[in-house]
């Protein structure tokens, strides 16, 4: 058999192949140009306390979680009873209060009652009401969560809710080994 | 078609909910979302009245280049996701601050990546991408003359030799 004739069926097995990584996927995971790369500093009023601000290089020398959610948010809810569970953990989690953007309702008490009713895993939660904040650090829908180094570079995103799979095998040993 | 791929947007997880709620409710969420699907575009919607003309233009230039992630086969331009509306509040400012086309574009790849653009920049990482259906179609003119020419070379015609003869006119006596 003329050896020639198998080049068109090695092709469509590899074409195949392809498709079938490309079906398992997600094409929402939009890989951010922020890995390794400094976090964007911010300076915003805290939630509890407006008249009080948090910045993003007050965290210098900490490893720390950042995660943007809002009360509106179906998947931050989910994520909710996840994030605390390791609240307590070694990985301090900060969140901003993420606006449901041109909507009208109050996030700012959204986002407090929330906390009360359901517990609040966050050290501490900003509020970011003209969504600045999330637009300098790529945010596209909440929650998303950054993990942010000693000095200030943002190691690892993790886009959609935090799982117990995702915490203990990638967001937990990262944090060790930067913790190092 | 359009009007239902809407419904999975503006936000990715807020699918889920619209999954789960009642018959009525979703009936007046699509009423509401033709109404927003029958709405002129976005730009039209938000643009202030005594804009500078040059500005609109070109915000609606780029915006048409720029992808909406949160709906993500939609331009900025068209996209009624939240996010693209303070990205388009964003872009605005910028303009009215002097900022070049370039520079917004930066801004923004910086923040979301090469995929807010529609059409991808030329690096080394998308040289595949570029070039490769023209490399593709070398080869494949390539093997296309190689086997014409073989085929021709095999359909030439030679003329038989005497043995040749003699053993053809054998055969045809014999049949």
């Amino acid at each position: 058999m003329n050896k020639y004739l198998l080049i068109p069926l090695v092709l469509f097995i590899g074409l195949v192949g392809f498709l079938l990584i490309g079906l398992h996927r997600d094409p929402r995971e939009v890989p951010s140009p922020l890995i390794n790369k400094p976090a964007p500093d911010f300076q915003l009023q805290q939630l509890k306390e407006p008249t009080k601000t948090f910045a993003a290089k007050d965290m210098r020398g900490k490893v720390w979680l950042l995660n943007f959610w809002g009360s509106w948010c179906v998947a931050c809810r989910e994520e909710h009873p996840v994030l605390l569970k390791y609240s307590k953990g070694e990985v301090p989690i900060y969140g901003v209060d993420y606006k449901y953007a041109n909507d009208a309702t109050d996030e700012r008490s959204g986002a407090m009652q929330m906390l009360a009713e359901e517990g609040n895993p966050y050290t501490m939660v900003v509020h970011d009401p003209e969504g600045r904040t999330s637009i300098d650090y790529g945010v596209y829908g909440a929650p998303e969560s950054f993990l942010i180094d000693k000095s200030g570079i943002i190691r690892f995103k993790q886009i959609g809710p935090i799982t117990d799979e995702v915490w203990t095998n990638k967001i937990l040993p990262l944090a060790k080994q930067l913790n190092q | 078609m359009k009007l239902l791929a809407r419904t999975s947007c503006p936000h990715k997880y807020e699918a889920r909910t619209m999954m789960t709620i009642s018959k009525l409710k979703s009936a007046t969420i699509l009423l509401l979302l033709s109404a927003v699907y029958f709405a002129p575009s976005s730009i039209a919607k938000e643009a202030q009245p005594n804009e500078d003309p040059q500005i609109a233009q070109r915000m609606k230039n780029l915006t048409e280049q720029l992808r909406c992630l949160v709906c993500q086969n939609e331009t900025l331009a068209d996209s009624h996701a939240d996010l693209a509306e303070d990205l388009r509040k964003e872009i605005r400012e910028q303009m009215k601050a002097g900022k070049s086309d370039q520079e917004i574009i930066a801004f923004l790849t910086q923040r979301y990546g090469d995929f807010v653009l529609y059409k991808p920049p030329v690096k080394s990482t998308t040289y595949l991408l570029w070039f490769g259906p023209f490399v593709l179609l070398i080869l494949g003119t390539v093997v296309l003359f190689r086997f014409l020419k073989r085929r021709r070379e095999l359909i030439h015609e030679q003329p038989l030799s005497a043995d040749e003869r003699k053993r053809a006119e054998e055969i045809l006596r014999s049949a």
